[in-house]
């Protein structure tokens, strides 16, 4: 089985968020970088589904910058065979742009599958996977919790408001993965020591005109000082009030 | 001038309240763009219940394009048939739910038009005839503004944040049977949830748990608040219950479970881990129950009990009902 799986690189969720000069983006002075946690999930499905065919090849795309490196380095160390970066400065706002230059590189590549994760934590635009999908009229199925694959076809789990939808796709197909799928493992010291030497492929990203123009980021506006109402069941009756007349939520 | 495409949903052959979201933003853009029209797009098996109602909220037009195999979601049919209609409309803007079906069918949408998608945004403006959207990034910890330059703008709006607002308009209901393929990705039903069908990310009212609640057959007490919230409550958790198996991973709020924007958000013992605030900051009121004074969820909390709080959730239980009669 031949799969690709594409991630990204991506600032901790634990970071702090400053503005950088240009007041458009992440201040990266300090962040730490890590595979975006989704991405995880698609890598251990690869990984899984290929150790399950017996052959079979896993190869992990990610569009970024020259550290993003780092990143496909994390994924071959769990275990993928080779990486491929489409090197840019940065990641447009705009998918579509990434989308295009994933899908020219990921087209005569005779994959059974193509994995995402379901979004990035960063920019939160979760659209990519199924962009890629269209652009290469391949059947698409976003956020799946579970999944069967046989002869040639598969069902999976997408959690939908109030239950799972249960879908059903022919392959090859590309997927995006949400938590519940799978256990990602951790990389073990015998795979961060293979990973060095994997074929890891640089080449230039392809650069789209971009419809989208970032005009600024900002912190969101700081909450207003809430109050303790007080201590214990005692203080119940005056909550109660407050979110009746004050905050008028009853 | 230019009109303004608003993409509903329906589920079981009735529209879904987040509709009526999505027509308010599509007509606030349609304003804002100039005395445009605002088409209202249902993809459906037959006549959908309660589009009529499309009107109230500011549709000049609903149109119900149906085909046999619209029944379910069709992923690949809902996709070709919005961007055909999209084309053929000359819209200046196409809007959808960023809804679990607007969140896949958005961006296919988007992709079939050649242009971006602007997705999850809690604002929308225009300015110069440009559409701008804000949109939370990195867990909410960011506000990202964005002008589309691109045409049509295809934006996707936060269920909960563009309250439905009546302003009536013509809302003529007119059906329109389609053909071609359904699609490769066929979706077989919805297997419900146990829980109940109120979705965490939908609800006007969540009360969530943590780990103070200690054991998962606690989560009961907070099925009762919910309860007393007369069905327009649904019941969430913090990851580190749901990673424990106490709740499914479908309540989950946070960062690595659903962004919510309830009017009300009751977080109970929980402390406020900033992977839990990415998903309930923009709560309108938040409400804290905790034991301990020094937790986080205190300093984003608009109200704070400290205290036990299984002595407090069932008082809180008996106010709600009593106020409700």
């Amino acid at each position: 089985m031949k799969i690709a799986v594409c991630i990204k690189r991506v600032a901790d969720s634990e970071t702090r968020v400053k503005v950088a000069a240009d007041g458009k983006s992440l201040d990266e002075a300090g962040v730490k970088f890590i595979l975006n946690p989704y991405d995880e999930f698609a890598v251990e499905e690869a990984l899984q589904r290929k150790e399950k065919a017996g052959s079979g090849e896993v190869v992990v795309i990610a569009y970024g910058p020259q550290s993003a490196q780092e990143t496909i380095r994390t994924a071959l160390a769990m275990g993928a065979d080779r990486g491929v970066l489409l090197e840019a400065a940065s990641v447009p706002a705009d998918g579509l742009v990434v989308a295009r230059a994933l899908a020219a590189e990921l087209k005569d590549g005779g994959f059974d599958l193509i994995l995402f994760g379901k979004m990035a934590i960063d920019d939160y635009n979760q659209q990519v996977g199924p962009m890629v999908a269209e652009l290469l009229a391949l059947p698409c199925v976003t956020c799946v919790a579970h999944l069967n694959l046989a002869a040639g076809k598969g069902t999976a789990e997408r959690e939908v408001e109030g239950g799972m939808e249960e879908v059903e796709f022919p392959l090859p197909a590309v997927l995006t993965t949400d938590k519940g799928l799978n256990e990602p493992r951790y990389p073990a010291l015998k795979g961060i020591m293979a990973a060095k030497k994997k074929p890891l492929d640089v080449k230039p990203a392809a650069l789209g005109a971009a419809g989208l123009e970032v005009l600024a980021l900002t912190p969101p506006p700081e909450r207003k000082e809430g109050r303790i109402v007080g201590e214990g069941v005692a203080a119940v009756p005056e909550l109660v009030k407050l979110l009746r007349e004050e905050a008028k939520v009853l | 001038m230019s009109h303004v495409l608003a993409v509903l949903e329906q589920r079981d052959g009735s529209l879904r309240k987040v509709s009526h979201e999505v027509v308010t933003g599509a007509r606030r853009l349609a304003d804002a763009l100039g005395s445009g029209e605002v088409h209202a797009l249902v993809l459906a098996a037959g006549p959908v219940q309660g589009t009529e109602a499309s009107g109230r909220y500011g549709a000049d037009k609903v149109i119900t394009a149906t085909h046999a195999g619209f029944g379910q979601y069709a992923p690949e049919g809902f996709a070709r048939v919005a961007a055909e209609q999209a084309k053929a409309g000359g819209y200046g803007a196409v809007i959808f739910a960023a809804s679990a079906q607007g969140k896949d069918l958005a961006p296919r949408v988007a992709a079939r038009l050649g242009v971006p998608l602007a997705a999850d945004v809690t604002e929308v403006a225009v300015d110069g005839g440009a559409v701008i959207v804000t949109r939370p990034v990195y867990a909410g910890k960011a506000l990202l503004q964005v002008k589309v330059t691109a045409s049509p703008a295809v934006v996707s709006l936060r269920p909960n944040v563009f309250t439905a607002v009546e302003r009536p308009k013509a809302g003529a209901v007119e059906t329109v049977a389609v053909s071609g393929d359904a699609g490769r990705v066929v979706v077989k039903g919805i297997k419900a949830a146990t829980g109940g069908s109120l979705d965490v990310a939908e609800a006007p009212i969540v009360v969530s748990g943590g780990r103070g609640l200690k054991e998962p057959a606690n989560f009961k007490l907070l099925e009762e608040l919910a309860q007393a919230f007369g069905g327009k409550a649904a019941v969430g958790a913090s990851r580190a219950v749901v990673d424990a198996g106490w709740r499914p991973h479908g309540d989950q709020v946070g960062q690595t479970g659903k962004t919510v924007s309830p009017s009300l958000y009751v977080a109970v013992g929980i402390s406020g881990a900033i992977q839990h605030l990415a998903g309930m900051r923009t709560a309108k009121v938040i409400v804290a129950i905790n034991k301990d004074k020094d937790a986080p969820i205190f300093k984003v909390a608009d109200y704070g009990i400290v205290g036990d709080l299984f002595e407090i959730v069932p008082r809180l239980t008996d106010e709600i009902k009593k106020l409700r009669g």
